[in-house]
Parts: structure tokens; sequence; C-alpha cells
């Protein structure tokens, strides 16, 4: 009867050959940001019993969806804290999902504040406009670890952009992340030339938003769009560029 | 037939073993689970309609891959479990092991009978989630095109290339492989604690078990290697843990696909070289615990 024995001291030698192997493509996987969601007493407080269950079995995706679509009704119910809470659970499920990110960002920071805005339970203007601003921080928080998570993904870089542009009115914030966007492969064109608007728009850039327009001008007739003209045109009367250096009409 | 004349390896005996294996699965009407991967797709793409085309898509290819692992991995523990019980209690296995017939033929038939089911299994599945994924594009397509009707060309071409980028991606294909050699691991796998167990449940606890293990596998191996300072007897644990479980999670490659990451083809490769590894050792570690057994 030495089969037994045999076989559990066959199973662990396999395991100690496979074990620098398995390790080895771990760190590849790493490398390459999979798995990033950490299985720890956080995620279990997030997701509940079950779901837990399921992260431990794989299917991770699967129930980060079907949070998800939890969330998507609790929007069309206009229940704010709860599509709060459960867009943290997806993107505790599945980091490396830009569009969760993204679109819980976009439930904070433009739907949910507007409701604020417009609460009627809320007596006072400065009560809802300290509501509202808290959305836009929840949203800044979703797209900021969004970042932190991907920082391969020139999507969320630009949804930050924008929240800072039409939510927080930081114009030269708007610039770097539209900037920080363009610098990564794969990144739409129009990213280095937001920045550049934003840039012009920022006050005590001028000089800066003025040469980095003035370049993507000089780069030929592809780049010389309306809003390019528009503010190139507004940069020169501000900075009193010589008429010599100007753009023409 | 002279005793020399019989061959120690023959592919059409083998062949035998796996056609009667097949048919056997066949018959207790497995493929209805298809039905149900078919309900859950339509179902599935009901909901759509309230979403946006990147959601819908990511949605869509997280449910069906998702079930695609579910159910594979179902069929191959439960199928296999119940291969070497049922042999026994037909006293089929008496008949054929009776005959020329080497107990390492007899297993590697039983697996590439199970591989056959799971394989066109997989293949149906991955059918109807690229028709449902293919017919989704081509309406959103229409729709795009009828929508932007009057915009400059660019921007309409703009608007496709980015609707066809999310519904379809090349590593798509290589994803739904790696589900199938997950499930080949399962499979050899249940063959091996079948060859030792005492019922056909006891099999399906135990790799329930394994399952569930075998995804945490690399959180135990890593607190295993790094020196937590943890007591011998959690490192005895934690070492038998990273030894005799398989790593699951380097299998889940799906997740990360639909989420977009972009996946080098030598990972899918190593990852593949794996996974026909351990469906091979567990196919030898199966022989060896049950070619000298009384039965």
């Amino acid at each position: 009867m030495i089969r037994g024995p045999l076989v559990v001291a066959l199973l662990l030698s396999f395991g100690a050959l496979r074990l620098p192997i398995e390790a080895a493509l771990t760190a590849q996987h790493r490398s390459a940001y999979f798995h990033q969601a950490q299985l720890g007493l956080g995620l279990r407080e997030q997701v509940g019993q079950l779901g837990f269950l399921a992260a431990l079995s794989g299917f991770r995706s699967l129930v980060a969806d079907v949070v998800f679509i939890q969330a998507h009704i609790a929007w069309e119910r206009t229940e704010w804290g709860r599509v709060y809470l459960l867009f943290r659970e997806a993107t505790t499920l599945q980091p490396r999902a830009v569009m969760f990110w993204d679109m819980a960002a976009w439930h904070m920071a433009w739907n949910a504040s507007v409701a604020a805005l417009h609460d009627p339970t809320h007596a006072s203007d400065a009560l809802r406009h300290k509501a509202a601003e808290e959305y836009f921080a929840l949203g800044k928080d979703f797209l900021e670890r969004g970042i932190k998570n991907n920082p391969d993904r020139p999507e969320l870089y630009e949804s930050l952009a924008r929240l800072y542009k039409e939510k927080l009115d930081d114009h030269a914030a708007a610039a770097r992340c539209y900037a920080r966007a363009a610098a990564l492969p794969h990144a739409p064109e129009y990213d280095k030339r937001f920045a550049a608007y934003e840039l012009s728009f920022a006050p005590g850039h001028e000089r800066e938003a003025y040469a980095a327009l003035r370049a993507l001008y000089d780069r030929g007739e592809h780049e010389r769009l309306p809003t390019l003209l528009k503010r190139l045109k507004y940069l020169e009367q501000t900075l009193d560029i010589p008429l010599d250096r100007r753009i023409p009409n | 037939m002279s005793a020399s004349a019989h061959r120690s390896f023959a592919i059409s005996r083998m062949a035998a073993i796996t056609r009667t294996t097949f048919t056997e699965l066949v018959r207790l009407k497995v493929f209805y689970f298809l039905l149900i991967f078919a309900l859950l797709l339509i179902g599935n793409s009901l909901f759509m309609a309230r979403l946006s085309f990147q959601q819908e898509f990511q949605v869509l290819k997280d449910v069906s891959l998702g079930a695609m692992s579910i159910f594979t991995s179902l069929l191959a523990i439960v199928a296999t479990a119940q291969l070497l019980p049922r042999d026994v209690e037909d006293r089929t296995i008496y008949t054929i092991l009776a005959k020329p017939v080497p107990r390492y033929e007899y297993l590697i038939g039983k697996l590439a009978g199970v591989l056959l089911l799971l394989a066109l299994s997989i293949i149906a599945m991955s059918a109807l989630f690229f028709v449902v994924l293919f017919t989704r594009e081509q309406m959103l397509v229409n729709e795009t095109v009828r929508g932007t009707a009057g915009l400059p060309p660019g921007q309409i071409e703009e608007a496709i290339r980015s609707l066809r980028a999310s519904a379809f991606n090349t590593n798509l294909i290589p994803g739904i492989v790696i589900i199938f050699l997950k499930a080949s691991l399962l499979a050899s796998l249940t063959l091996f604690i079948s060859t030792f167990a005492t019922s056909n449940i006891f099999t399906v606890v135990v790799m329930v078990f394994i399952y569930f293990i075998g995804h945490l596998q690399a959180t135990a191996r890593e607190y295993w290697l790094q020196e937590h300072g943890a007591g011998w007897l959690a490192k005895t644990f934690l070492a038998f843990v990273a030894l005799a479980f398989p790593d699951l999670q380097l299998f889940n490659l799906v997740d990360d696909i639909v989420a977009g990451t972009a996946i080098p083809m030598a990972l899918f490769a190593k990852t593949g070289v794996l996974g026909m590894v351990y469906t091979s050792v567990y196919l030898f570690f199966a022989w060896v615990s049950f070619h000298g057994k009384e039965l």
C-alpha cells in the first residue's frame, strides 16, 4: 500500500516544480495590471457574502456587472446614496473596467450634484451648494482612484480634465490632465489640442498657452481648427504679440 | 490475435473508449445547459437596450464569458466525477479491463471523451455568443449611420470604428481557449480524485473545495514565499496549499480581456502550455493511483 504516499509525494514534487513558473506568470500578470482586486476584508464588507464568494471563485467581473446593473437601476430611481455605494462595489470588484470609474464619476459629479442643487428638501442655498460640491469631490475621487488602477489608459485623464473644467473651474488642472492623457500611447490626437485650449483659459498661463497653440498651428493645416484659431487670436491680443508674428486673419 | 500482435498502445482502442464515453455523456442530456446559456444571452440583451453601447458590449461579454466559464467548469467536474463510479456500478469496467486494454488507455479514453464534450460545448457557446455580439454590433452600426446622417464622413467613420472596437476584441478567442484549458485541467484533476474517491458525491464536493482553494492558491503562495512572520503551523499549511493545489487564478484572463487590457500573445501561450502540463500531469497521477487498484 505505497500508492497513497507515492501519489502525495508526486503531487507535492509537481507543486515544487511549478512554483517558480506560476510565481513568474503571476508577476507578469501583475505587471500588465491584471487581477487588481485585492481579496481582503475591505472587499468582503463592500460586496456582501454572496459577492465575495463569487469573487473568490473567479467570477469577479460577472459580479461587478450585476452590481453595475443595480447601480444603473438606482440611478434611474435617483437613489444617489445607493448609486454611490454600488459603484464603489463595482469598481472594487473590477478596477480595470475604465467604464465603471467613468460612469461612477459622471453620476456623482454631473447627475447627483445637479440633483442636490435642485433639492427642494434643502431650504438653504448654501447647503445645496455644499452638497453639490461634496458630489464633485466624490466624482473626482472616483476618477483619481480609477487612474491609479489604470495609469495606462487616457480615458480617465480626459474625464478628470472635463471635471476640472466644467465643475471645478480649474483650467490649469484640466490642461495638466489632458497633457498627461496625450502622453500615453493610443491617446487621441485631440488631447494635445485640448490641453493647449484649457491652458489658454487659465489665468497666469497665457505665454505657455500661446507657445503650445502656436506650435500646433505651425504643424500644418490639419491642426488649424476654428477653436484653435480663435484662442490663438485672443492670446495674440492679450499678450500683445507683434503684428508681423501674428497668424493671418 | 496472438500475444505478440497485441500493441501496448493503440489509438483505435482509446478512440473506441472516447466514443463510448462521449455517447454516454450526450445521452445524459448535458447539452440542455446550452438552452440556459441562450436564454441568459437573450435575457441579457433585453436589459441592454437601456445601456450605452460600451456598457452593453462590456456586460454582454462579461456575462457570456462568465457563463461559459461556469458551465464548462461545472460540466468538467460533474461529467468526469461520474465516469468511474458509473462504470463500476454498471460493471462495464470489468468487461473492458478483462480484455487486453491497459488501464492508461482506459483513463486516456475516458478523459478524451469528456474533453471532446467540453470542446463541442464551448464551440457551440462561442458560436452563439459571437452571433449575438455581431448581430448587436450590426444593429448599432445601422442605428449610428442613421443617427449621424449629415455629419462629416470622418466623424461617422470614427464613431463606427469606436463602436466596432467596443464589440469585438481579437483577444476574446485565446481567452475562450484558456477557458477550455481550465475546464480540461479540472476534468483531469476530477479523474485523478475519482480514482481513489469512495463515491461520486465525494469527488464533486472535493472538487468544489479545490475550485475555491485554487483561486486563492496564489495568495497562499505569496504569503508563504514572502516571509510574513507567520508561525510554523501557518507556514506549513500555506506551503501545502501552494504545492498541492493548482493556481486557477492564472486562467482567469477573460476578466481583463473584457476590461480592455491588451494581453500579449506570449502570455496566452505560456498560460496555455501550463494548462496542458497540468492536464497531462494530473492524468499521469490518475494512472499512478489507478494502475494497481483492486476493482
